[in-house]
């Protein structure tokens, strides 16, 4: 059988959440590999969200935030950048691709965008082949 | 005059797993209160100290040690045995030190195999000769009979992964002090906290106890080791570019690093609500590097060379990673 990623994948509420709500009422096929989970901002995703994802079984995690300077509240996606880019960093030494983890600016009306972004990054993810963390954890406990 | 019956005084053990023997002598550091402390119990198992042997631990009945410090993490299987044996004879099972607490600095191991381990330490050190490149291996025949070894794990592992435990009392060392204030709780049969709590511990964290100046604004365009910068000696270390791991950690122990003009390594470990100082500190630190464009930041974040080594340097084995993928 061929590998079927799991990807979680973060949207904030205000751009990117409606982005990929426009790819849905837009009837726009892409890959159901993500689970969507809505945040209120890209600057609230957490280092601890994503490694609890990855401890869960998660292949890839997507992170999708308003555009540079679009941001409802002024700072969350530069925040976002800044975590993202420091936590690339650390998940490459723990042994992770760091690629497995992306972040992009997708706005409300960038529906296309995100069907297509998701088809790609499936693509990519299935490439990686499935992450290890769950079966090790599972293992150690 | 008759003589009035003695309370039967407490059973108290030490023991150590994979540790650097720093815990055994941080309850050394109760100096002349160890008299206050053997009026109330008995010392009935302490290798640094005495000469009892596993097999009169083995002998013991079920629960007759009423309480046991455990030091140091589980690396082997020696360790794994011995927590398992004392769980079973002791009442109240103390996880003394960050390496039973979070796996400590020995947990540092999880960023390599076995292998990688043993090809290092036997093979490839600089003050290793050993060409027919032999390995320690756990059972070896001899006319005698079998000789045996602890065998070494893959993983190092938290005390509270492999045994249930009561308290933990954290610290690399913990402080002398805290222990003897828990250890003065049992005896004067003081209300104990909920089982599974940290003890001899606060619930901020370092920067509430902290006395450094500090602004509202950090923003930092380069990290910096400590040997790299002059400290002014009284504003925060984060905002001089060194990293303080006091956003993540508990308080307890008077900020002592600190106040030491050294910045926080962790070892107490994260307050209740944080399950993981590692992410924490990602989280903190992500937050504080200048600027908003891709360059600027990847150049500030070239400048924290071992994220994951500085951020765990003693959860590793308890973070939610656990270990590195090999």
């Amino acid at each position: 059988m061929s590998f079927n990623p799991k990807i979680v994948s973060f949207l904030c509420n205000w751009c990117s959440y409606t982005g990929a709500d426009l790819a849905g009422t837009s009837r726009m096929k892409y890959a159901s590999n993500i689970r969507i989970i809505r945040v209120m901002c890209s600057g609230r995703v957490e280092p601890t969200f994503v490694l609890k994802a990855f401890q869960q079984g998660a292949d890839g995690v997507l992170i999708c935030g308003c555009h540079p300077g679009d941001c409802h509240y002024h700072e969350g996606n530069y925040n976002c950048l800044r975590r993202f880019k420091l936590m690339q960093k650390f998940i490459d030494q723990m042994g992770i691709e760091k690629d497995r983890m992306k972040l992009k600016w997708i706005s409300a009306s960038e529906g296309k965008d995100f069907a297509k972004l998701v088809d790609q990054f499936t693509e990519e993810i299935r490439e990686f082949g499935p992450c290890k963390v769950k079966e090790i954890v599972e293992t150690l406990s | 005059m008759a003589k009035t019956e003695a309370k039967p005084k407490l059973k108290l053990a030490v023991y150590w797993g994979a540790a650097c023997g720093g815990c055994c002598v941080s309850v050394l550091d109760v100096h002349e209160k160890l008299f206050t402390v053997l009026e109330h119990a008995d010392l009935v198992f302490w290798p640094i100290a005495l000469d009892i042997k596993y097999k009169d631990v083995k002998a013991m009945p079920d629960g007759h040690i009423d309480l046991t410090l455990f030091n140091g993490a589980v690396r082997n299987s020696e360790n794994e045995e011995m927590a398992k044996l004392l769980r079973k004879k002791t009442k109240v099972l103390v996880a003394y030190g960050s390496c039973a607490h979070m796996g400590g600095i020995p947990g540092l191991a999880n960023f390599s195999s076995k292998e990688e381990i043993f090809s290092r330490v036997y093979e490839e050190s600089e003050s290793t000769i050993n060409p027919d490149k032999i390995r320690p291996v756990p059972e070896f025949e001899v006319k005698e009979g079998i000789l045996d070894i602890p065998v070494f794990y893959n993983d190092v592992r938290t005390l509270d992964q492999v045994v249930n435990v009561d308290y933990y009392l954290p610290g690399c060392p913990p402080q002398t002090e805290r222990l003897v204030e828990v250890f003065l709780a049992i005896v004067t049969g003081a209300e104990l906290p909920p089982a599974g709590s940290v003890i001899g511990a606060l619930n901020k964290t370092q920067c509430d106890e902290c006395e450094r100046k500090q602004t509202e604004d950090k923003s930092i365009s380069e990290f910096k080791r400590p040997i790299d910068i002059v400290d002014d000696g009284e504003s925060c270390f984060l905002e001089q570019g060194v990293i303080c791991m006091g956003p993540a950690t508990r308080g307890g122990c008077d900020v002592r690093c600190i106040e030491g003009n050294a910045p926080c390594r962790g070892c107490y470990g994260p307050p209740d609500d944080i399950p993981d100082p590692g992410s924490k500190m990602l989280s903190a630190v992500g937050t504080i590097i200048k600027g908003n464009n891709e360059s600027e930041i990847n150049a500030t974040v070239d400048t924290i060379d071992d994220p994951a080594g500085l951020f765990y340097r003693f959860s590793l084995p308890n973070s939610i990673l656990r270990r590195k993928v090999l």
